[in-house]
């Protein structure tokens, strides 16, 4: 890294979040107008360098716009955002990869040309970025495709030759899409795999989805983004403890003195009780519920996951709007 | 993160990436050779239509000019119109058609001979040399007349006018001959201009058409400042239609050198008036001025391909600006018509008529300054097209979503929001 990027990187920590990684994005109030329709408003969001990020919404939610403005596609109206610190993200274009949602690549090209000028794109030389396609090529299986045209790839093959584009120049900041659109279950794990990868490599990865699954599973930070608008952006973790971990108990005894010992919010549910966990711990309850002769079979506390948190933080609408993909995580 | 990945492209660089690719996908594809193939077939209606009108002329007569007269006064009009022929010329003087009169004294009736659907008189001479009465439409009599009476006036003094000699001395040019001559080599050479722009400029639409459907723009203006997206395109298919041009103009060259002197080409090409600053900066000139124009007008296709969103749009949008480039060639055109230094000023300083202004003037005038003005010019007009259609398309294109409906602002306010500095 080249001192000026240094020192910008440097900068854009940020010292009053408590961050202690230099951050790879960061917007702040970033806003969008198309004509009279406001697209995305006041959205601020952090992203740590070497994190694997997620934005969630349903469609139409302000997805690819917000996207769209961090890497210097469309300029905001309002707000600043900064990539590795640079408020051009272009100046630093050789240092991002991005696979926009809806794939494109030139159908008469060969697989191996199209990666090697995707890499062009981004100041690799074709040489190099044939080199390296071939082994990127050979790594993913498909080195019997390097030579031939996109128009003779199927569906997923090409959309493998675009991911590789767009890792060709060995970015930092990786920017995806909706990437787990139209892949099916088998190259969808593939696909994690390969951000895990990438991460751990330590490469920004910074995907757009509104498959909820696949965030949980991946993401360490996401953006909660509907109508435009982001009400959360922050750990997986802080989203789910949004929501007070439930407490399940089955009892032996029907009823009983020891009734008087559960929260006001508890709910019978065929033969088990659901709560909230009580502020002060489940030890207190545990002591009275034996005392009052419950009969425990069974206690359990379980933590809220990332759908009940988006369905707590964006509203119901919103995750009705996710659809299918919020509750089953397959979006084919 | 080696310093390899930190520095950005230059916008040069940028732009070449762009070019290198569409220049490279155009030329090594089948597409291109139709493309090649494409000005064969005007040239072959051209040629049909050519031979056709020749066909029609040979068979078509001359008019001429019927005559009912006394014998005596006919034989003298006869002789009369073959004297003034030889000194005006055959093709100045209407041959004459002898009608004989009828023998039962019937009259000659006008109206019937002129009405001849063959279309063989033009008019009719009829009374005598004395009381001649010629009949005929207005244009007729307007073209006729004098030379109808010229052979009178010869058959009144008996043929006994005498044409002195007239030394005559031959020079190869005169001022007045040289601007004549130079207007029409800068008529013919618009008007290539003109043919090869409409030709070539709408690769450049149909180009980003493409883009479009393949959706690869987003990849591109992710990667690259839209400017050099744009640059780069103009540039890859100004390349294109010079390969075009070259091989257009080499097949003809070669077509006319190994198939003899057709339709007396070589004379026709020598006869073509030596251009203001010599032939061989005019063919310069005229690769440079068409460069510009192509890169303005290709430019001006790129900022329509940004306001449109699909590819009906895109061609409806193409007609208009089709109909104006033919409206800046007429405008253009002024530049030659001498009326007003102004106008020709005009021509030159409106941006999409500065190239045919600047190769009509480079056939009118040997001065060489006025073009490298001319050319930087048109270069900065070049670079602020590029940066609105840039602008527009990243503006107007690059739409997603929508969720959120903003209240309605009056114009003046949405104005005054755009025209303040963006906060990035």
């Amino acid at each position: 890294m080249d001192m000026a990027v240094s020192d910008q990187v440097a900068a854009s920590k940020l010292e009053s979040d408590g961050q202690t990684r230099p951050l790879a994005i960061e917007a702040r109030g970033l806003v969008k107008r198309f004509d009279d329709t406001i697209a995305v408003h006041n959205v601020d969001l952090s992203v740590p360098q070497g994190a694997i990020y997620g934005v969630l919404g349903p469609n139409g939610a302000g997805k690819t716009t917000t996207l769209r403005m961090l890497l210097g596609i469309i300029d905001p109206d309002e707000g600043v955002r900064r990539v590795f610190g640079y408020d051009q993200p272009h100046d630093i274009a050789r240092l991002i990869g991005y696979l926009p949602e809806e794939r494109g690549l030139y159908p008469s090209m060969k697989a191996i040309e199209a990666i090697a000028f995707m890499g062009a794109l981004r100041g690799l030389s074709l040489d190099e970025g044939r080199k390296r396609g071939l082994e990127l090529l050979e790594g993913h299986g498909l080195a019997h495709a390097a030579d031939r045209q996109i128009r003779q790839l199927s569906k997923g093959m090409a959309q493998t030759v675009q991911l590789l584009g767009t890792l060709i120049h060995r970015p930092k900041l990786v920017v995806l899409d909706e990437p787990f659109s139209g892949l099916d279950a088998i190259n969808q794990g593939k696909l994690e795999r390969m951000i895990r990868q990438l991460a751990d490599d330590g490469t920004t990865v910074i995907f757009s989805t509104h498959v909820i699954h696949h965030a949980e599973r991946l993401c360490e930070g996401v953006a909660i983004i509907a109508g435009g608008k982001v009400p959360y952006a922050g750990s997986v973790e802080e989203a789910r403890d949004r929501i007070p971990a439930q407490v399940r108990l089955e009892t032996r005894a029907r009823e009983g003195a020891w009734m008087k010992a559960l929260p006001d919010d508890a709910r019978r549910e065929g033969d088990f009780f659901m709560f909230s966990l009580p502020e002060g711990g489940v030890e207190p309850l545990l002591r009275q519920l034996i005392e009052g002769e419950a009969g425990i079979l069974s206690l359990s506390i379980e933590r809220a996951g990332l759908h009940d948190a988006f369905v707590h933080i964006a509203g119901e609408a919103a995750a009705a709007e996710m659809g299918e993909g919020a509750s089953s995580g397959d979006d084919q | 993160m080696s310093e390899q990945l930190t520095s950005r492209l230059t916008m040069l660089q940028a732009a070449f990436v762009v070019a290198r690719r569409d220049f490279q996908a155009i030329l090594f594809s089948r597409t291109f050779f139709f493309f090649l193939l494409g000005p064969l077939f005007p040239a072959i209606i051209m040629g049909i239509s050519f031979g056709l009108g020749s066909m029609n002329a040979e068979r078509q007569v001359a008019p001429t000019i019927a005559v009912q007269m006394g014998e005596k006064d006919t034989l003298r009009l006869q002789k009369a119109r073959d004297k003034l022929a030889r000194e005006l010329g055959e093709w100045r003087v209407p041959a004459l058609s002898i009608i004989e009169p009828d023998p039962n004294g019937v009259p000659l009736d006008v109206d019937e001979v002129l009405a001849d659907t063959q279309g063989r008189y033009g008019a009719v001479l009829t009374g005598t040399l004395k009381e001649p009465v010629l009949t005929a439409t207005p244009d007729r009599l307007g073209a006729w007349r004098g030379v109808v009476a010229m052979q009178l006036a010869l058959t009144q003094s008996g043929g006994r006018i005498a044409y002195p000699d007239l030394e005559t001395q031959e020079i190869k040019t005169s001022g007045l001959k040289t601007k004549d001559d130079r207007k029409r080599t800068a008529q013919i050479s618009m008007t290539v201009l003109f043919m090869l722009m409409m030709m070539l400029a709408g690769m450049v639409l149909s180009n980003l058409v493409e883009e479009k459907a393949n959706k690869i723009i987003e990849i591109l203006a992710a990667a690259l400042p839209m400017d050099a997206v744009f640059l780069g395109k103009l540039f890859a298919m100004l390349g294109v239609s010079l390969v075009g041009i070259i091989v257009w103009f080499s097949l003809a060259a070669g077509f006319f050198y190994l198939g003899g002197d057709i339709g007396g080409y070589r004379e026709t090409i020598a006869s073509l008036p030596q251009p203001g600053v010599g032939w061989p900066l005019f063919a310069l000139l005229f690769v440079v001025n068409f460069s510009m124009g192509y890169l303005l007008i290709g430019s001006i296709f790129l900022a329509i391909g940004a306001l449109a969103s699909t590819v009906r749009e895109v061609q409806t949008l193409s007609m208009p600006v089709t109909m104006i480039q033919l409206f800046i060639f007429i405008f253009a055109s002024f530049s030659l018509t001498g009326a007003s230094f102004w106008v020709e000023m005009a021509t030159i300083a409106f941006p999409l008529s500065s190239p045919f202004a600047m190769t009509a003037r480079a056939a009118t005038s040997e001065l060489l300054w006025p073009h490298l003005a001319a050319f930087l010019y048109q270069a900065v007009w070049v670079l602020i097209f590029i940066k609105l259609g840039a602008g527009l398309f990243r503006s107007r294109v690059m739409k997603s979503g929508g969720a959120g409906k903003a209240p309605k602002q009056p114009i003046w306010k949405r104005l005054l929001n755009r025209a303040s500095p963006r906060a990035s």
